[in-house]
């Protein structure tokens, strides 16, 4: 059913394979896959963390409520007036199996009361971070445990952090509890109560938000874009996150208007419609977090978040990375390698030895090129000596002959003088 | 010594005839119009509430601008800072020159713990300033007052309860100063969210014991009182403020359009601002600078002096010192300790200079 239009040079080793695209010929059936991953998760049911964040009064109760049409937090009852007040952060959290067109997901919603309602605030982001640092170290034990056929995922997919509606920027409170968890959880700034902003006070408070999240560094949640998403999608995305963060309006009560039931708010000069875009932005809101997001939220959670504060937390342990672990072991590969390995010590020893040898003869060579030289010195010098002597003895000899007052032994001296 | 022997109970006595002693109100309004009046007032609230506008509203014009980080770059500020503006204003011949103190800064940083104690210093010192001027031997005529006669307090709607903050800085303020609680931005709550914060806001003001103006006075005659009970009913204000018109009927009032509707600021449906202009304007204007010099500046003058008579005894008697030091006066500011006030750091010749050394003429 394959063709081979190209030669498949997929003969390499192991570390680099030439991927070859084939075109089928007929239908295989794989083309199914998404279904069937699709029944396996429906079957298994969805499970999703969310975490509200905000001054107390902001609307976090009513807003989650509004989100998943549920009543998930029960309406605040009214305590008495008490010196007794709370002095830390508390965390608190609910969670909820709610079913749709049978789908199950399984929603938990972390509560933070007490977040910016002391006189003094400092470090109330502090048990919020190590809630979630402490659930991810839950995961990060659970993925290290003998037998990990049930795992839990508890974590922190996505923190809504509310911002009080003044119409300024950001208060100092914001700046640093959104500094301290931007690295650890999916951000997303909502704008709380956002009925009391005209539509220029909206768009030049976000502006100013977006301004102070910029100077700050902070990294609240992007959507992801992919090159192979069709049009309609990323103009939607787009359209999602330019609206970041959202000016969003909640109410779980219903009121009348022109004879329709909507979610609403009611007020003696006007009616705001929580599902009307022109309104407020929830439906956005609810879009990306509920309807095009989930997914991805925690997605980016588990490989980006959670991987990072893995790391850290491993370095942090003295655990180095050992790369060798990670090359593959092949027995005879290993053998040959070993005896290449011996082989190529031997040579080495051998051309050693060689230089060595090299090196030693040609320092003798050189040593009786010396003693040549110097001999040959010698030799030059005594000849020299005998050549004068002889000079000398000629000498002698004319003088003799001219003299003739030589004996004849003196003769014979010549005599002499001429066998030497 | 009992005032009865010296003045004789007053008996009523019909005229014969016209005197015209009735005048006396009309000469002592146009002596009062020549000098002018004096409204000292201030607001304390977060960063955001709307105070500045909600002034410009009441006084319909432009006196206080809004202290916004509007800039990224800006670093927010660090603590609570005292602003005045001062403003001649004029309605038909009557000049009244309003100061308009702004507390910037106040309830805006991570950790809040006494932002308050720059309000209640300033307060003080003004009530130290007065006292000082009144205390000298050759003192003006009429005394510049700066006491402030009026705290509006901003309230966040956030429709559950009062914030710690705010009951610790209730507390405190309501000690030394009128306090007008007014619960800002309150087109966020409906009209049943709005009635049920102020029924829990009024049952925590009386579980702390907080006081607020107006006060229960025994010469108030039925009428004020009655003015009086339903202004306690009314109270906090649920205010909306704005210096921007919108059209509403072909005609421009001031409001606020939304997406979803238009607010009328002067509609008594709407929010409660035009009860408290009316309060503030023209009811209890009178009461309120009276008020302050009456109870919270007689005070102020009692407690000093009598920590000056303290201190004095202190001088001559030192057996007595360990315990006059305890009575000083308990105030978190030594500012205005005595021994500050009139000539710093020498307590010995007050028995003797007491109340008017010249040199302090000028202060």
């Amino acid at each position: 059913m394959l063709s081979n239009d190209n030669d498949s040079s997929a003969n390499g080793t192991a570390s680099s394979i030439d991927v070859v695209r084939k075109k089928l010929l007929g239908y295989v059936g794989f083309a199914n896959l998404p279904n069937q991953v699709h029944r396996k998760s429906v079957k298994k049911g969805f499970e999703f963390t969310a975490m509200v964040v905000g001054e107390s009064g902001l609307g976090k109760s009513t807003l989650v409520n509004t989100l998943f049409n549920t009543a998930l937090y029960p309406p605040k009852e009214n305590t008495e007036p008490s010196n007794e007040t709370v002095q830390t952060v508390e965390i608190q959290s609910i969670t909820s199996d709610i079913e749709e067109n049978g789908v199950k997901l399984r929603l938990t919603v972390v509560d933070t009361p007490g977040f910016g309602d002391f006189v003094n605030n400092e470090e109330s982001w502090k048990p919020i971070l190590d809630d979630i640092e402490s659930r991810f170290d839950a995961y990060l034990e659970q993925e290290n445990r003998v037998n990990r056929r049930k795992m839990v995922d508890n974590r922190i997919h996505a923190c809504i952090y509310f911002i009080m509606a003044t119409g300024h920027a950001l208060k100092p409170l914001d700046i640093e509890f959104m500094r301290r968890l931007h690295t650890r959880v999916n951000l997303i700034p909502v704008i709380a109560k956002a009925d009391t902003l005209t539509e220029e006070e909206v768009v030049a408070f976000k502006q100013r938000i977006l301004a102070d999240i910029q100077h700050h560094k902070i990294q609240i949640y992007q959507a992801p874009t992919y090159e192979y998403d069709d049009e309609e999608t990323m103009a939607e995305n787009k359209e999602i996150m330019s609206k970041i963060p959202f000016a969003v309006v909640g109410s779980d009560k219903e009121v009348e208007i022109n004879g329709r039931r909507v979610r609403g708010r009611s007020y003696p000069w006007g009616l705001i419609e929580v599902d009307n875009e022109d309104h407020c932005d929830f439906v956005k809101l609810r879009q990306m977090l509920i309807r095009t997001h989930m997914e991805e939220l925690k997605e980016f959670t588990n490989n980006i978040l959670y991987e990072n504060y893995r790391t850290e937390k491993l370095q942090a342990m003295g655990i180095q990375q050992d790369p060798s672990v990670f090359k593959e072991v092949n027995p005879v590969q290993k053998m040959e390698e070993e005896r290449m390995a011996h082989e190529q010590k031997l040579s080495k020893m051998e051309a050693e030895m060689k230089t060595v040898f090299q090196a030693k003869v040609q320092e003798k060579e050189a040593k009786l090129k010396q003693s040549e030289e110097e001999l040959y010195a010698r030799h030059k010098e005594m000849k020299e000596a005998l050549d004068r002597q002889r000079l000398e003895l000629e000498e002698k000899r004319r003088r003799l002959e001219s003299g003739r007052p030589m004996t004849p032994e003196k003769s014979k001296k010549k005599g002499f003088s001429f066998n030497k | 010594m009992s005032s009865s022997s010296l003045v004789a109970d007053p008996v009523a006595t019909g005229l014969e005839g016209y005197v015209g002693f009735d005048t006396i109100t009309q000469q002592i309004e146009k002596k009062l119009l020549k000098r002018g009046f004096h409204f000292n007032v201030m607001v304390v609230g977060q960063s955001g509430l709307g105070k500045s506008t909600l002034v410009n509203t009441i006084f319909a014009s432009h006196l206080i601008e809004s202290k916004a980080r509007l800039n990224a770059d800006e670093p927010p500020r660090q603590t609570t800072e005292i602003e005045t503006v001062s403003h001649l204003v004029e309605e038909n011949g009557v000049r009244l020159r309003l100061n308009i103190v702004d507390t910037p800064g106040y309830g805006d940083q991570v950790n809040n713990e006494n932002c308050w104690e720059p309000i209640i210093k300033y307060i003080k010192d003004q009530h130290s300033a007065y006292l000082r001027k009144e205390l000298t031997a050759t003192r003006d005529r009429y005394i510049q007052d700066s006491r402030i006669h009026c705290c509006l307090f901003f309230i966040q709607p956030t429709g559950h309860a009062l914030k710690p903050i705010d009951i610790v800085v209730l507390k405190k303020l309501s000690e030394v100063v009128n306090v007008v609680p007014v619960i800002a931005k309150s087109d966020s709550l409906t009209i049943e969210e709005r009635a049920a914060f102020k029924q829990r806001i009024k049952a925590e003001l009386i579980f702390h014991n907080i006081k607020l103006y107006p006060y229960e006075s025994d010469e108030d005659d039925e009428q004020e009182q009655a003015l009086n009970e339903s202004i306690r009913e009314l109270l906090p204000f649920a205010i909306v403020g704005s210096e921007r018109n919108v059209v509403i009927d072909g005609k421009a009032v001031r409001g606020r359009k939304n997406r979803y509707g238009i607010i009328n600021v002067e509609n008594e449906e709407h929010c409660e601002f035009i009860y408290l202009r009316n309060f503030l304007t023209r009811t209890h204007l009178q009461d309120l600078i009276e008020t302050t010099a009456q109870i919270h500046y007689e005070a102020f003058r009692s407690k000093q002096l009598l920590a000056i008579k303290e201190s004095t005894s202190v001088n001559s008697h030192p057996a007595s010192g360990a315990t006059s030091q305890s009575t000083l006066p308990q105030s978190p500011n030594q500012m205005t300790s005595p021994n500050s006030m009139l000539s710093p750091g020498s307590s010995h010749g007050m028995s003797s200079s007491a109340m008017g050394s010249p040199a302090q003429s000028n202060q």
